[in-house]
């Protein structure tokens, strides 16, 4: 893939971002940061690569140790965000 | 790798990306966040069984990082408890930050010879994600206050941070001439120890009450660290889904600067709430407070049609959520109408008093923004303040000299009578004297906000 059409997916895609969210209730606003805060774990992908193509000691420990900690921010990051979203939504529903 | 298998791969990437843009946009809409959490979970889970797919992948540290990264993430995200979800955002966000830096060290390691372009996508990879990380690590130990929230500052901070990216870009500069060189592993080393210490650097100066500024930025800057290490590996995936996170680290970023009337600059670099730059206090703010007894501070609330609680960090501090909510149904079966009004920047993080209210089971109905609140307040019987100070402070409306002055502030002065649950009359955060404590229609409620709390519900059962 060429890197003009990577630099011009990254530019879509920030532009994209912003007319996504750009009005966001308050209250929604620690679940959007804890949420995109799991998508910003993607960097696994990278981290499953550089494991798994097999390499040296020191790659093989680099690239576990990028698995472990992108796997605690994917994994954490949605359960807790789920955690935070469930408590909206029982409280919604209690009151009807 | 056969072709065939090539496009099914691309078509899971693109699955993934388009995933995690619904996933974002659902998110930020109160009827489908839940749903959106999901559906970008399921793009994630694509993008990892895809990866795994590509073939030619020795499989035993996948599993085991795999496993171990599971394990300790699931415990955490189970048993933290809410009033400490900021500190956990901060922890996440870090971790997320070292995993782009290692992806991008590991590729050092294995090809130093990479063309220009990957040598500069490893460069930025390494930059985004050290600071993303030790600024996340920072953060999180002023959140849980394993150290002093006050901005800490030095002589010469300035100048130490200048030399700081100075250093980094000579460093990058040398390392991107000679990648493979004799010395070039020690250039790299040190690109990514200074790293580190600069995002140490950047948020050291940064006060507690700026946190919610400061966690926003972190997290978009996780966000461009995954971009980074998606320009590393050439995969559209990580570019498109760490783009997305970045922007919205950065639109959240913005909305809580405007809450706050501060520029971006001027939150990471004045050390707002020192004692050198908040300390200016403004003269003449002097008065008697007026203090109330929980059984006097009952007849009010007995007779009060409306109520308005205005919590802050210090609700989160006391954990007096629940309290909170046990006081306002008491108010409701006593005929009041009751409502919790929140400034954006409330709290350590953005939408933390949300959080935390949700927590204790507040109905959504009730809670209103600051813009909502403000036009009817003068027509509300009874404001409570909990552990909210500078978001409530009038020398933002009424005192020029103020270092607070401009930012929006819920008017709780304008309501019939304000009553503040606070701890003593220190001034808040910013170091900033607050004239709502002696004002005409203003009681003070002082001790713990819990137990105050606890005492005016245990008036209202007696009675």
């Amino acid at each position: 893939m060429s890197i003009g059409l990577l630099v011009f997916v990254f530019v879509l895609s920030i532009f994209l971002g912003i007319e996504l969210i750009s009005k966001v209730p308050s209250q929604l606003h620690t679940p959007l940061m804890s949420g995109s805060n799991a998508i910003s774990g993607i960097t696994i992908v990278g981290a499953l690569i550089a494991t798994g193509r097999g390499a040296d000691t020191v790659g093989i420990v680099l690239g576990t140790l990028a698995v472990v900690f992108a796997t605690i921010n994917v994994v954490g990051g949605y359960l807790v965000t789920n955690r935070m979203l469930a408590m909206f939504k029982k409280k919604e529903g209690g009151q009807k | 790798m056969t072709s065939s298998m090539g496009i099914v791969i691309d078509i899971g990437y693109i699955a993934a990306s388009i995933l995690f843009i619904l996933g974002i946009k659902m998110l930020s809409k109160p009827g489908t966040a839940r749903q959106g959490n999901l559906v970008s979970a399921l793009g994630m889970f694509i993008a990892i069984v895809i990866t795994l797919l590509s073939g030619g992948m020795s499989f035993t540290w996948i599993i085991v990082g795999l496993i171990v990264g599971s394990i300790i993430g699931t415990i955490t995200a189970n048993t933290v408890p809410m009033t400490a979800m900021p500190e956990m955002v901060a922890l996440f966000n870090g971790f997320g930050g070292i995993a782009s830096l290692l992806v991008g060290w590991a590729e050092y390691n294995a090809r130093p010879e990479s063309p220009l372009f990957t040598l500069i996508a490893i460069f930025f990879a390494v930059l985004i994600g050290g600071v993303a990380f030790s600024g996340s690590m920072i953060a999180y130990a002023k959140l849980a206050e394993k150290m002093p929230g006050k901005p800490i500052l030095f002589k010469g901070q300035q100048i130490f941070n200048a030399l700081l990216l100075i250093a980094i870009v000579v460093c990058g500069i040398m390392y991107a001439i000679s990648p493979a060189g004799p010395s070039s592993y020690y250039v790299f080393i040190a690109i990514a120890v200074l790293s580190l210490i600069l995002g140490i650097m950047a948020v050291i100066p940064i006060g507690g009450a700026d946190m919610p500024v400061v966690i926003s930025l972190l997290n978009s800057y996780s966000g461009l660290a995954a971009c980074a290490a998606g320009f590393i590996i050439l995969n559209n995936v990580l570019i498109v889904s760490g783009a997305l996170v970045g922007a919205s680290g950065i639109i959240l970023t913005n909305i809580m600067c405007k809450a706050m009337n501060r520029s971006l600059g001027n939150v990471l670099f004045s050390g707002f709430g020192s004692s050198e730059g908040g300390g200016a206090g403004p003269v003449g703010v002097q008065g008697e407070a007026h203090p109330i007894s929980a059984e006097d501070a009952y007849y009010v609330l007995e007779a009060a049609g409306s109520v308005v609680f205005v919590p802050g960090y210090g609700m989160a501090v006391a954990q007096a959520q629940h309290a909170v909510r046990e006081l306002g149904e008491i108010l409701e079966n006593n005929g009041a109408e009751v409502r919790y009004a929140i400034h954006p920047v409330a709290g350590r993080m953005p939408g933390h008093m949300n959080v935390l209210l949700a927590e204790a089971n507040v109905p959504y109905e009730q809670l209103a923004e600051m813009d909502d609140i403000n036009p009817i307040i003068n027509t509300i019987d009874v404001c409570i303040v909990i552990g909210a100070n500078d978001v409530v402070n009038p020398a933002a409306r009424e005192i020029e000299s103020s270092p607070i002055y401009g930012m929006p502030i819920i008017n709780v002065d304008y309501a019939k009578t304000v009553m503040v649950l606070k701890r003593s009359l220190r001034p808040g955060f910013a170091g900033v004297d607050n004239p709502l404590f002696f004002k005409e229609n203003t009681r003070m409620l002082f001790g713990d906000a819990k137990a105050t709390l606890q005492g005016l519900i245990a008036e209202f059962k007696e009675s």
